[in-house]
């Protein structure tokens, strides 16, 4: 079965970024770091898109980033078709790039402002050699499906001279160009208003069918995780608490903090009084420290679940058995299923 | 409810003479004093454009063609932001408002400590605090908006893109300004935190009695924490009215278009219609209303006549549409040509 080959794999993915210590912990032979992502698993294969969910400074673009080899990695692998691989810059990385594309998180940033539109997207075209009236037809052809039409109107302008939108639409015409086999998608479609963003998320799916793309869309927005995603991972703290098939994760979250998120979700009916009361958050919503991440489940100081075992053992990845492949890192349900044997 | 900042007919252009694209035309709208109100619409309708005008704030090409912003201080008389001098203008922006740009995780400065530019902008601007209260008063900022005070000392690259994005608010609120405009904030943060910071921002209103104008593209939001919204549509105002009115019975049929358009999160997965169409070209802008060659309603006046918004009714909704010609419109000029040809 082709598409379900694997493209791109983490196994164990993992970043530390040290941090300057003070006189105090050079003294102590102390060494800190932000534990940005620990232990990372997942697998991207051809014609499927995973959605990477998760807390704002969980490490999701630092996943994304790793998987494009944009800095080294503390420990673990990155797998291309099975090799694993490390490049740093150079000829290895535009191999690479041209294999692996990213779309960046914020498109104020990630365009050159003294380049035109044309000038960024003809070098992503020239990766595979279009040349001369292919290159105009392939320019006109790349601007329409990001809905920047009539393309004479935006390829001789400036980055500033655009919207947040439609630069963002330009980053992602500017990574297709280049005809990759997986799409880094850092919430590619954040800016963009509901019914452009669903004709972009609808042009990803076509892409990735067509074109069996493998595709990781970070997102925020976990409705458009569930239309589009075929599989859903969350994140918290650095480190996956939740994973399975995207229906199954977003109406049934297993995880607490998945719970949390889903039932935070932006819900219009609540002013109606249709919603139920909101998940409750034990800890106030204080973020977690990454230099000194909470011990056991780095969820527990605002876990209203939480056991005396959470603060102290790290969960393991546990089956949770409603569907195939949803998992959740909860020691809860490792009780229920020692309950359950327990009756048997 | 008072006024705290009143827009009248203000034009925004791109550009001088006849190469000029206007991206903001005759929109008037009204802020009152210590409400949250919303912004929306499709990408490129001139939400950003409208805050940098509003706030003289628009690079160049951008010029204001026309229009009046009138401001109303807590005491004193109201005046025009737009005849400010430029010392009038320095106070207004400081002492007055404060504007979260969009894409402002990346215009922190890079090589200074996040801490560091908190406690400046309060250096700069209340240069009688103390350094213990500028400390403190940094900190809670940064507690407001859900960063662990282990990283205050953070730069800005060592941040991430939704941690930079709430540097930047706590940026806006930490001189406790009267009118709070935010283009975007959120788009890189979690729905958890978005809650939390929201509801943050609206018991600090509570608290301080400021106003915010809220801009973003994601309505349901808005409808939860704003309690006017404003429907932006090539260039105009088409729709205005409290939130839960225009969730619940939006008129304006691009209002309507952008509210069925939410993939849902909840309840069975339906197929989603999106608009048809794309965006008006500002340059050569449809006759009538501009968003007849995309409406599934059109009838004879669209393609002919602009639609303006009339005073509000009752319920405090106005609404740019032949479908639903307002009462004060009918006696307008407008009306008249559009029914002699019929
Ligand atoms: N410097 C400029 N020169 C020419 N046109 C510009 C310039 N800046 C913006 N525009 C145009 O003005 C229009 C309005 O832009 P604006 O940034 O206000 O849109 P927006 O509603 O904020 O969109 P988004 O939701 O995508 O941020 C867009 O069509 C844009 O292309
Ligand atoms: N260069 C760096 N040095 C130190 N810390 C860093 C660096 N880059 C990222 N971090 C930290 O790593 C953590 C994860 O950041 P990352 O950008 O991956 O989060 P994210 O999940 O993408 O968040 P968001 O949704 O807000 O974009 C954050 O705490 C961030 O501060
Ligand atoms: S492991 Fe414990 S603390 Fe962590 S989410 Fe599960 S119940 Fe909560
Ligand atoms: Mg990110
Ligand atoms: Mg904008």
């Amino acid at each position: 079965m082709t598409s379900t080959q694997v493209v791109l794999e983490a196994i164990g993915l993992t970043k530390h970024f040290p941090v300057r210590r003070s006189l105090r912990q050079i003294f102590r032979k102390e060494h800190s770091a932000v534990h940005a992502v620990d232990d990372v698993h997942l697998t991207l294969r051809r014609g499927r898109v995973v959605a990477l969910v998760g807390e704002s400074g969980s490490g999701k673009s630092t996943v994304a980033r790793l998987l494009a080899q944009l800095y080294p990695r503390t420990g673990g692998d990155i797998r291309l078709h099975g090799a694993s691989t490390s490049v740093n810059g150079g000829r290895g990385f535009r191999a690479y790039a041209a294999r692996v594309q990213m779309i960046f998180q914020d498109p104020f940033a990630s365009l050159n402002p003294v380049h035109t539109i044309r000038y960024h997207l003809t070098r992503a075209l020239k990766i595979h050699h279009n040349t001369g009236d292919d290159l105009e037809a392939a320019l006109h052809e790349l601007l329409g499906r990001v809905s920047l039409t009539p393309p004479e109107r935006y390829l001789d302008k400036f980055p500033h001279e655009l919207s947040g939108g439609q630069r963002q639409r330009v980053a992602i015409a500017r990574a297709l160009g280049a005809r990759p086999e997986a799409l880094l998608a850092d919430e590619p479609v954040s800016m963009l208003d509901v019914s452009i963003r669903l004709g972009v998320l609808n042009l990803l799916r076509d892409l990735k069918e067509r074109l069996n793309l493998a595709i990781l869309y970070i997102t925020h927005d976990i409705a458009s995780a569930r239309y589009f995603a075929d599989e859903t991972l969350v994140m918290y703290a650095g480190r996956m608490v939740e994973g399975g098939d995207s229906e199954t994760v977003t109406q049934t979250p297993a995880h607490p903090y998945t719970r949390l998120l889903i039932d935070s979700a932006p819900d219009p009916d609540r002013l109606t009084g249709n919603a139920g009361e909101l998940a409750t958050d034990r800890g106030n919503g204080e973020p977690p420290s990454l230099i000194e991440p909470p011990t056991g489940c780095r969820f527990h100081p605002r876990c209203p679940m939480a056991m005396a075992r959470c603060t102290t053992d790290l969960p393991v990845r546990i089956e949770i058995g409603d569907r195939p492949g949803h998992w959740a890192a909860c020691w809860l349900y490792d009780q229920e299923k020692a309950a359950s044997e327990g009756v048997a | 409810m008072d006024p705290i900042l009143e827009i009248r007919h203000l034009d925004v252009d791109y550009g001088l003479g006849d190469r000029a694209v206007r991206a903001v035309r005759d929109v008037s709208l009204t802020l009152h004093r210590g409400e949250v109100l919303g912004l929306a619409g499709e990408s490129g309708s001139g939400k950003s454009t409208l805050a940098y005008g509003l706030t003289r704030l628009l690079a160049p090409p951008g010029v204001i063609s026309g229009g009046q912003v009138i401001y109303h201080p807590a005491s004193g008389e109201p005046y025009d932001v737009l005849s400010l001098s430029d010392n009038g203008l320095r106070q207004f922006r400081w002492a007055e408002t404060a504007i979260v740009f969009q894409g402002a995780m990346n215009s922190l400065n890079p090589v200074h400590k996040i801490s560091t530019q908190l406690t400046d902008v309060l250096k700069a601007h209340e240069p009688s605090m103390s350094e213990h209260t500028r400390q403190a008063r940094a900190r809670e900022m940064l507690k407001l908006v859900g960063i662990s005070p282990d990283r205050m000392d953070a730069y800005p690259h060592q941040l991430s893109g939704g941690m930079r994005q709430r540097v930047m608010i706590g940026m806006a609120l930490i001189l406790q300004p009267q009118v709070v405009i935010m283009d975007e904030p959120t788009t890189a943060l979690d729905v958890v935190m978005q809650r939390q910071i929201l509801g943050q921002l609206i018991e600090l209103r509570e608290r301080l009695g400021f106003s915010v104008i809220f801009i973003t593209h994601d309505l349901s939001l808005l409808v939860e924490f704003s309690n006017r919204i404003a429907i932006m549509y090539g260039g105009r105002i088409v729709e205005e009215a409290p939130a839960a009115t225009l969730y619940r019975d939006a008129l304006h049929p691009y209002s309507k278009g952008l509210l069925s358009s939410f993939p849902a999160l909840r309840g069975p997965r339906r197929e989603l219609a999106g608009i048809p169409g794309s965006p008006p070209d500002l340059a050569a802008m449809p006759a009538g209303c501009s968003f007849h060659p995309r409406c599934p309603r059109a009838f004879e006046p669209c393609s002919v006549t602009i639609p303006v918004l009339g005073r509000p009714d009752a319920t405090g909704r106005t609404v740019a549409c032949w479908l639903h010609p307002s009462a004060d419109a009918a006696d307008s000029p407008g009306v008249s040509v559009a029914s002699g040809e019929h």
